[in-house]
């Protein structure tokens, strides 16, 4: 009897996902919850419509000649891949999944401001993919996903308007999705949540959504323009109308480099949930990493010049922008710095999240750094459109925001299912992921250091070693990205039950049952201490 | 919490379950239409800039190209917006004060006024649309470089296009609201969508306060006819 009762607790019958029963019950859904499986669903589908992409260039690079693919097929398999990754992965991916489904939970609301909105937003997502599925289909596009003019709206014979289109309209869920959480966070705080009691992961997800609101637009009337010089001569980019092929640069850059922050900023946030819990620490400096996302989303509107210092640019320009670019390293050292020195005299355990965390910190610290070299402006000049590029922009977007996101997904999973994930499969992948990047990604600098330009189907024969590499580390990687779908798949049905709060962790998302109720708590959470006042004595489970 | 919800909800049927009472609700309101237009400021911002570049790069052909744009319309239709924009918040001052009847005839004026103005910009484009000014084979323009006044026509179009395609998202908005208004769904307690209304048709107004000049004056009397 009393077993039964405490498995109720611990497994509530009634929840999110048992509400309701049936297809319409999900696809006409207003809760949050269900809305973040949905994008769940969406952009793990694309990752992985990415990675076969990513799976193809790897095995031309086998081998200097090229012998697999085409030239011209080669171009369209890295403009694909660039294109669903970042637009369709990494760009909604942890806003719209695990910020979409924590941010009413943190802030102890029942759901998002506009629930209605938040569902539309997952509708211009899938309309917007499914323009770029047509366009992938009908024959690809082989542009860059930097769609540069005059190519692009001039000379491609590929399918680039579907693609641009799509793109322009899946804007517009990021743009609700930014929305929807700034409100959500301004509005709706539970009584004493205080803006200093706000996890970090609310700071980083208030700061993505100003990049959200703010660059989107730009890039959404950019890409417009470019469409209509296709469709209707529209002549903007033109240099025969007088127009500027540099100003498509200029107007992409001042969304697409925010947009890179748009990527790390929440996967930081989740880094700093992971490593507070982990140590069972207070987080060291909380001010400080609140306020440096802010300070990197200001600062990241200020830099976009950097991806054009060979393009043709007044030295003076580049040289302010290679400043600035410079202090974009003081926030994200500080958060860095701060996530070192929360660990200090921490009890720290090493459950599959922390390693993603700790794998974050150090791969982000090598993306970071590398990305002082490139700032550089003379160090830029020899590394311009090399695979050091290539692999710089890797180490922060896969080594950085994919490695928080799984790690997030792990640290979440028992609150979204109710049931824990294998802690032993989840490491083991946890580890064949950092290894497989690393073997990936870390030959590739060494290549972009010795000249090897990226974009190329074929290359000289005395870099095939480091390709080598670079291909057997892909292959590690892939089994590593496999194992946690599998695993998580099953968890959902045989993992053991989790309970509330299995880390045990302080947020207002561990205080309701998992998987939460519809309305998200059952009775309405007041606030009264500050944010991971951890008891060093209780330690997570495993 | 349900009792709650039934209690606010038998006054407000609009009233939303995430909320905690009406006034969470109605600030959650505005703040989201005031953020959807911090992102429009972009949204148009991008056109702007571009504009502002090409006219620095050939200040004389936009010169020329503009003055083929009628300014006795453009000016009509500028007088038509402000006027919409004095109907828009007179209805919303007889939203705050209950007025159904005058809160419904003067929302219909504010989509009359839309229309007029669509209606003569329309004229408008079919001018430029006779006079070979469309951006394409067929352009033609006297007296100044064709393929940079072409330039000048690509902005125009672009520009004034955006503006009237929120025009006619604005027009749907209102018609939404006298729907809604003749339903009796407002109260001076509630009656934030028509203030939201007006929030964004005011600002379609004034992105169109900055686009006459810029096309249509600016340059003008320098070159004179």
């Amino acid at each position: 009897m009393s077993a039964i009762t405490e498995t109720k607790v611990l497994f509530p019958k009634e929840n999110y996902l048992t509400s309701n029963y049936g297809i319409k019950s999900w696809l006409l859904t207003k809760d949050h919850k269900r809305i973040a499986l949905l994008y769940l669903a969406s952009i793990t589908f694309f990752f992985f419509i990415g990675g076969f992409f990513a799976t193809v260039i790897r095995l031309e690079l086998l081998t200097p000649k090229g012998d697999l693919v085409q030239a011209s097929t080669y171009n369209k398999l890295f403009t694909m891949h660039g294109i669903i990754m970042v637009f369709f992965f990494l760009i909604p991916g942890i806003p719209a999944v695990l910020g979409n489904f924590l941010v009413p939970l943190m802030v102890g609301a029942r759901d998002l401001a506009f629930p209605r909105l938040n569902l539309a937003s997952w509708y211009i997502f899938s309309i917007g993919g499914l323009f770029v599925m047509y366009s992938v289909l009908s024959g690809g596009i082989d542009t860059g996903w930097t769609f540069y003019t005059p190519y692009s709206s001039q000379f491609s014979q590929s399918s680039v308007a579907a693609a641009v289109v799509g793109i322009f309209i899946t804007g517009f869920s990021s743009i609700l999705t930014g929305l929807n959480f700034i409100v959500t966070i301004h509005t709706m705080r539970a009584p004493g949540l205080t803006w200093f009691r706000l996890p970090l992961f609310i700071w980083s997800t208030y700061a993505t959504s100003m990049i959200f609101i703010l660059g989107t637009p730009v890039l959404a009337i950019t890409l417009a323009m470019v469409a209509l010089e296709r469709l209707a001569h529209f002549g903007i980019f033109d240099p025969k109308y007088g127009g500027d092929p540099l100003l498509f640069q200029h107007l992409f850059w001042f969304y697409s480099h925010p947009a890179v922050y748009i990527m790390v900023l929440p996967a930081m946030g989740v880094v700093s949930e992971l490593v507070a819990t982990f140590s069972r620490h207070k987080v060291f400096g909380y001010k400080f990493v609140a306020f440096s996302s802010v300070a990197i989303a200001v600062l990241g509107f200020l830099v976009w010049g950097h991806h054009m210092f060979v393009a043709g640019m007044s030295v003076y320009a580049a040289l302010i922008f290679s400043f600035l670019s410079y202090f974009v390293a003081i926030p994200s050292a500080v958060k860095v710095f701060n996530w070192t020195a929360t660990l200090y005299k921490g009890s720290v355990s090493y459950q599959t999240p922390m390693l993603y965390a700790m794998g974050f910190i150090g791969l982000f610290v090598i993306g970071g750094m590398t990305g002082l070299f490139v700032a550089a402006l003379g160090v830029d000049i020899h590394v311009t459109d090399t695979y050091f590029v290539v692999a710089h922009f890797h180490y922060i977007m896969v080594g950085g925001t994919v490695m928080a996101y799984l790690g997030g997904i792990h640290y979440w999973w028992p609150k979204i299912t109710g049931r824990l994930y294998p802690e032993g499969w989840a490491r083991l992948s946890a580890l064949i992921i950092f290894v497989g990047f690393n073997l990936t990604f870390f030959p590739q600098f060494m290549l972009g250091y010795l000249g090897m330009p990226r974009r190329y189907y074929e290359y000289p024969d005395e870099y095939q070693v480091l390709n080598v590499f670079s291909t057997a580390g892909a292959s590690i990687l892939a089994v590593g990205y496999v194992m946690p779908l599998i695993y998580l798949l099953w968890s959902m049905r045989y993992g053991p039950i989790a309970g509330p709060n299995p880390w045990p962790s302080t947020g207002l998302e561990w205080q309701t049952s998992s998987p939460p109720p519809t309305d998200n708590f059952k009775v309405p959470p007041v606030v009264t201490e500050e944010p991971y006042q951890f008891k060093p004595e209780v330690r997570p489970v495993g | 919490m349900a009792e709650t919800n039934t209690v606010i909800g038998a006054h407000h049927a609009s009233f939303a379950h995430q909320f905690d009472d009406p006034e969470q609700q109605r600030q959650a309101g505005a703040l989201g239409m005031w953020v959807f237009l911090a992102t429009e400021v972009l949204f148009f911002g991008g056109l702007f800039t571009a504009y502002t570049i090409y006219r620095l790069a050939n200040p004389e052909v936009f010169a020329v190209a503009s003055n083929e744009l009628d300014l006795t319309l453009g000016f009509i239709n500028t007088l038509v917006l402000i006027c919409s924009s004095f109907t828009m918040a007179t209805a919303v001052y007889n939203a705050q004060h209950g007025n159904r009847k005058w809160l419904i005839f003067f929302l219909c004026a504010t989509v009359v006024l839309g229309m007029v103005f669509l209606g003569i910009k329309a004229v408008e484009y079919a001018q430029k649309f006779e006079h070979h000014l469309v951006p394409g084979a067929h352009f033609t323009i006297e007296g100044t470089d064709p393929n940079k006044a072409q330039m000048f026509f690509s902005l125009y179009f672009a520009m004034t296009g955006l503006h009237a395609l929120h025009m006619i998202i604005g027009a749907g908005m209102m018609i939404v609201l006298i729907a809604m208004a003749w339903r009796n769904r407002f109260s001076p307690e509630y009656h934030t969508p028509v203030e939201l209304g007006g929030l964004y048709w005011h600002f379609v107004d004034i992105i169109w306060i900055f686009l006459f000049p810029l096309l249509y004056l600016l340059g003008r009397s320098t070159i004179g006819h």
